[in-house]
């Protein structure tokens, strides 16, 4: 499990609109790095360029090349349906589907890719909701309403059900803006567990979440409205925020702005 | 000095609510149950006449026999051929137009977007939508009667009012679509869920119950046609099961048959006619909450 992602001269478009400019980087396998930066910089849209989330919003494209280990996730040959099954995404809200049971939630992956057998069913929808610390919360409930938790059960039921497929990376995009601190906690020592098994990229707005779970941070930032966003700088998350090499990292950091 | 003023009560900061806004409150509040009072008028008393009038031949006979060799004047005599025809032209329409309409608006929200197919389409289902009914009865007459040659028949019905149900579903379905939360289908496509199964599994259970008001909408208004069935199934006074050959009963051409017969016996069978009518329409509703309803308890 767990692969290392290699990007490079990555563009994004929406239509006409240039959304993220020449990124590159390599994100390190069963580790967690952070992506952080003022609205609208582009972190979320170079996200979903990483499991091809963004072409499904009309107009959108991307240019550039992304390597999961040896195979270019852009390849002609190469199917985005497959690409998701390796790459899971945690959402900003919390979204269980709303006709579905906590079990069939959690489930729905393989469900709904044709895996039958209840007891393979039981045994992985066991591990993933253990593995998302939620178990011992929902086993007595099952068959109840994946949207009837409460919002930070519902997003670590959106985890369980990320991880039940088996990805290979797990990609967060802001997992905790909707959560209150104690429920931001409980995501945030699950996001220390998993990296043992997962590549794990988080979009965060919060820096010292940032901070406290990630290995490495980007910083990416826009010089204007409407100019595309850019990665301004990647590193040890501790050199991050005690010794950034660029000033605008250091600004945003101290909160000179952003 | 100032200690010296009298303790009185302190003006309150908050105030009080000032009359006119209290009056404007219950101005408008009486407006609002008038407007609804007024809106039930129509409605109870259609259902009031329809009732006491309907029920002098709420009888055993209306339900199980036909008209065959029942002049207009003379007592007895049933709807049993009408019931049976109006229930198999609009199952057959049903089964016709509802996949139709349903695949349409899932090719428009799902898949055609702003593409110029999707435009075309629904720029259609809207002038369909505006279609008299007794057009659609003309253009299934001249094409499936005169043009295509076949003989007048309950399907040939089941075809006027399936042109009718499709734009109905199709919008109802379409509406209900796009309610659906986009997190829901961009949770399934991160799950490596392909779009037409994220459709069938996600997308449409959803929409589940807003899809099958819109049928049962469409079916209910479908069901009270008349003139599109005068030219299709023609007239009968015998019980015809088969809806694919000859000419066959219906409801609402039945009520009008009778009402349109000057004789106490022929009034009272239309009246009863149309509480029938009402009565199968309200059957089918429930019958839909019910189902809407267990769905929503099961997938506790």
């Amino acid at each position: 499990m767990a692969k290392r992602i290699e990007v490079s001269g990555l563009h994004a478009y929406y239509g006409q609109v240039h959304a993220i400019e020449d990124i590159s980087m390599t994100i390190e396998p069963r580790s967690v790095t952070a992506f952080i930066g003022p609205s609208g910089c582009g972190k979320s849209t170079f996200l979903r360029t990483l499991n091809r989330m963004h072409e499904v919003i009309d107009g959108a494209r991307v240019e550039g090349k992304v390597m999961l280990d040896t195979e270019d996730l852009y390849g002609s040959s190469v199917d985005p349906v497959a690409v998701r099954r390796v790459i899971g995404m945690v959402f900003q809200r919390p979204n269980p589907f709303p006709t579905m049971s906590i079990y069939d939630n959690v489930a729905a992956g393989l469900k709904l890719n044709g895996v039958r057998g209840k007891g393979k069913l039981d045994e992985v929808v066991e591990r993933s909701l253990r593995g998302a610390n939620l178990w011992n919360e929902v086993k007595d409930r099952l068959s109840r309403p994946g949207a009837g938790l409460s919002g930070g059960q519902q997003q670590r039921l959106c985890i369980a059900r990320a991880i039940a497929v088996e990805p290979q990376v797990l990609l967060m995009d802001e997992p905790c803006s909707a959560l209150d601190p104690i429920s931001t906690l409980a995501v945030e020592d699950l996001v220390a567990e998993l990296k043992s098994q997962y590549t794990i990229v988080i979009v965060t707005h919060n820096m010292q979440q940032a901070a406290r779970v990630s290995d490495r941070t980007a910083f990416f930032n826009i010089a204007g409205t409407g100019k595309p966003g850019k990665l301004i700088e990647m590193d040890e998350t501790s050199k991050i925020f005690t010794n950034p090499t660029e000033k605008a990292t250091e600004d945003y950091i101290t909160g000179r702005f952003g | 000095m100032s200690a010296k003023t009298a303790p009185g009560p302190a003006p309150s900061l908050l105030g009080s609510i000032s009359p006119g806004r209290k009056i404007k409150d219950k101005v408008v509040q009486g407006l609002v149950y008038l407007a609804f009072v007024i809106a039930m008028i129509p409605l109870v008393s259609v259902l009031w006449m329809v009732i006491t009038r309907g029920v002098a031949r709420l009888d055993m006979t209306f339900f199980t026999k036909s008209m065959n060799g029942v002049a207009g004047r003379d007592a007895g005599g049933g709807a049993y051929h009408a019931i049976i025809g109006t229930l198999e032209q609009v199952a057959i329409s049903t089964v016709i137009a509802v996949p139709l309409a349903i695949l349409t608006a899932i090719y428009l929200v799902e898949y055609g977007r702003d593409k110029r197919l999707a435009r075309v389409i629904s720029f259609f289902v809207d002038v369909m939508t505006g279609i008299p009914s007794i057009v659609a009865g003309l253009f299934i007459l001249a094409l499936w009667l005169l043009t295509f040659g076949f003989s007048f028949s309950g399907f040939a019905g089941s075809l006027a009012l399936t042109i009718l149900m499709l734009p109905t579903v199709v919008r109802a379905t379409e509406e209900m679509l796009k309610l659906v939360p986009n997190d829901l289908r961009e949770a399934s496509y991160a799950l490596g869920v392909p779009r037409w199964r994220t459709v069938c599994f996600v997308v449409l259970p959803t929409a589940f119950t807003g899809i099958v008001t819109g049928v049962m909408l469409a079916v209910a208004r479908v069901m009270g046609e008349t003139a599109p069935l005068l030219l299709t199934i023609f007239v009968t006074k015998a019980i015809n099961n088969n809806p694919f050959e000859g000419p066959q009963g219906a409801l609402p051409t039945f009520i009008w048959d009778q009402a349109s017969d000057p004789n106490t016996n022929a009034i009272d069978r239309a009246w009863t006619g149309a509480l029938t009518l009402i009565a199968i329409i309200m059957l089918l509703n429930l019958a839909a909450r019910m189902i809407t309803r267990r769905r929503k308890i099961a997938s506790r």
